[in-house]
């Protein structure tokens, strides 16, 4: 089947779009878009993690149709002033490892400072509890968590 | 739309209810989607194929609340993020459960309709809407029907939804006292519960409301521990809670559990776990209904 949508802003078309088939999957094997990660498939990893119109998703957890006609972001398109602190912050707190989960830490973290410019550690905690680290770098993504929240703000 | 190859779902996208509930008269073995959060791990790991997917997520009037008289009829697509910062105060057992589900994204997607059609014994949903003594309803062509949810589970993962039927809302009664939520698992987030226990009291009838999860072939319900704590409990003095009638409450709830040994944990342990809970949340209920 096919589907039209809107990611990162511009109109995009998938055909042959298997019915049963992940909007994680449409992204990555028809659009190219490969920023967000394929590991889990079920939902508990967050490495797959973009925003359905506003709203934070495991991409893995959506069938591609359900998105026909919305509104996708992937880490690709966090390319506004926040998204690139979120970006930078990582970089420079060195919450990078193998860097398999970071997109989805990028984007999870772009929403929690979306919703609340001064979180709290436990509410830092509770918004990634979500993204798996399996290099287990966590104290660093906390580090880079409150690095990018405190530039924002600033 | 009619013809379709052996393994290739066909994806139905209704807009409204009535074109839902058509399609699904027309195609019974249809699975219906809406957050994904389930269904979506059976196909990605290919453990089922559904010849038709029925995408639910564009069906504006299952994704709306309202009240109606003493109850709320929340919508079966309205998510577990809507549930816990729109009905807390209203529906605190409820919301208190949604709060434990997965983790951000699975709240942001996953709907009360879809844990109860999953009807896992391990739903989070299910035991406060038993301790609450909410309603299902169910809807298809030929009506809309309401299954209270003690009668809505038949068996692990079996509900009592014909086959040309959809879960279309729950009726769930407006808070009438303290709620109260506990769940046992590995880690806060991203967990199957080992068990769960809900609790919900109702000050001016002074009776109790139990449910508990995963802790048998469907979510339970313990009678006995309800009309213990409902006989025993000093609701005109409000004086503390004995300690005795906690551990027997707790004993009773433990004891009402169907659990059997698995992965997430043994039989004993989820029996033991259960007592413990029960106590804690009711000695918390009602320290919540002393203060108020």
């Amino acid at each position: 089947m096919r589907v039209t949508l809107t990611v990162n802003d511009e109109a995009r078309v998938a055909d042959d779009v298997w019915p049963g088939e992940s909007l994680l999957s449409m992204l990555r094997e028809r659009l190219g878009l490969t920023g967000s990660k394929n590991a889990c498939e079920q939902g508990e990893c967050g490495s797959c993690s973009i925003y359905l119109d506003d709203t934070l998703v495991c991409s893995c957890l959506v069938a591609a149709g359900q998105a026909e006609g919305h509104r996708v972001r992937t880490v690709e398109g966090l390319t506004d002033g926040d998204g690139d602190a979120v970006k930078a912050a990582f970089v420079e707190a060195g919450a990078v490892q193998c860097g398999f989960c970071t997109p989805g830490l990028v984007v999870s973290t772009h929403a929690l400072l979306d919703r609340d410019a001064d979180p709290t550690d436990p509410d830092i905690r509770e918004a990634l509890a979500g993204n798996l680290c399996r290099c287990t770098g966590y104290e660093k993504i906390l580090d880079a968590v409150r690095l990018a929240a405190e530039r924002r703000r600033a | 739309m009619t013809t379709t190859a052996l393994d290739t779902p066909v994806f139905l996208r209704p807009t409204t209810l009535a074109e839902a509930l058509a399609a699904k008269a027309a195609h019974p073995d249809a699975a219906p989607i809406t957050g994904g959060t389930d269904i979506m791990v059976e196909l990605n790991f290919d453990v089922r194929r559904p010849a038709v997917l029925l995408d639910l997520s564009e069906v504006a009037e299952l994704r709306t609340w309202e009240r109606d008289g003493d109850r709320v009829r929340v919508g079966a697509a309205v998510t577990y993020t809507r549930i816990v910062h729109e009905l807390a105060d209203e529906l605190p057992g409820l919301a208190l459960a949604a709060r434990t589900v997965g983790s951000p994204q699975i709240r942001n997607r996953g709907t009360v309709g879809g844990n109860l059609g999953a009807a896992s014994p391990a739903g989070d949903c299910h035991p406060p809407l038993l301790a609450t003594g909410a309603d299902v309803e169910v809807a298809g062509v030929r009506g809309t029907r309401l299954v209270p949810v003690a009668e809505f589970f038949t068996g692990v993962k079996r509900t009592a939804l014909a086959a040309d039927e959809l879960v279309t809302a729950v009726l769930v009664p407006r808070k009438r006292g303290p709620q109260q939520f506990a769940k046992i698992g590995t880690r806060n987030a991203m967990v199957i519960a080992v068990c769960s226990f809900a609790l919900a009291l109702d000050t001016s009838a002074r009776t109790v409301g139990t449910g508990i999860g995963s802790a048998g072939p469907t979510p339970l319900r313990a009678p006995q521990a309800q009309e213990l704590a409902a006989a025993e409990l000093p609701w005109e003095s409000r004086d503390d809670i004995d300690v005795r009638l906690a551990t027997r409450f707790g004993e009773l709830v433990a004891a009402a559990a169907r659990p059997i040994d698995d992965v997430r944990g043994t039989a004993a342990y989820r029996r033991l776990a259960l007592a413990v809970l029960a106590r804690r949340c009711l000695r918390w209920a009602w320290q919540e209904y002393r203060c108020a």
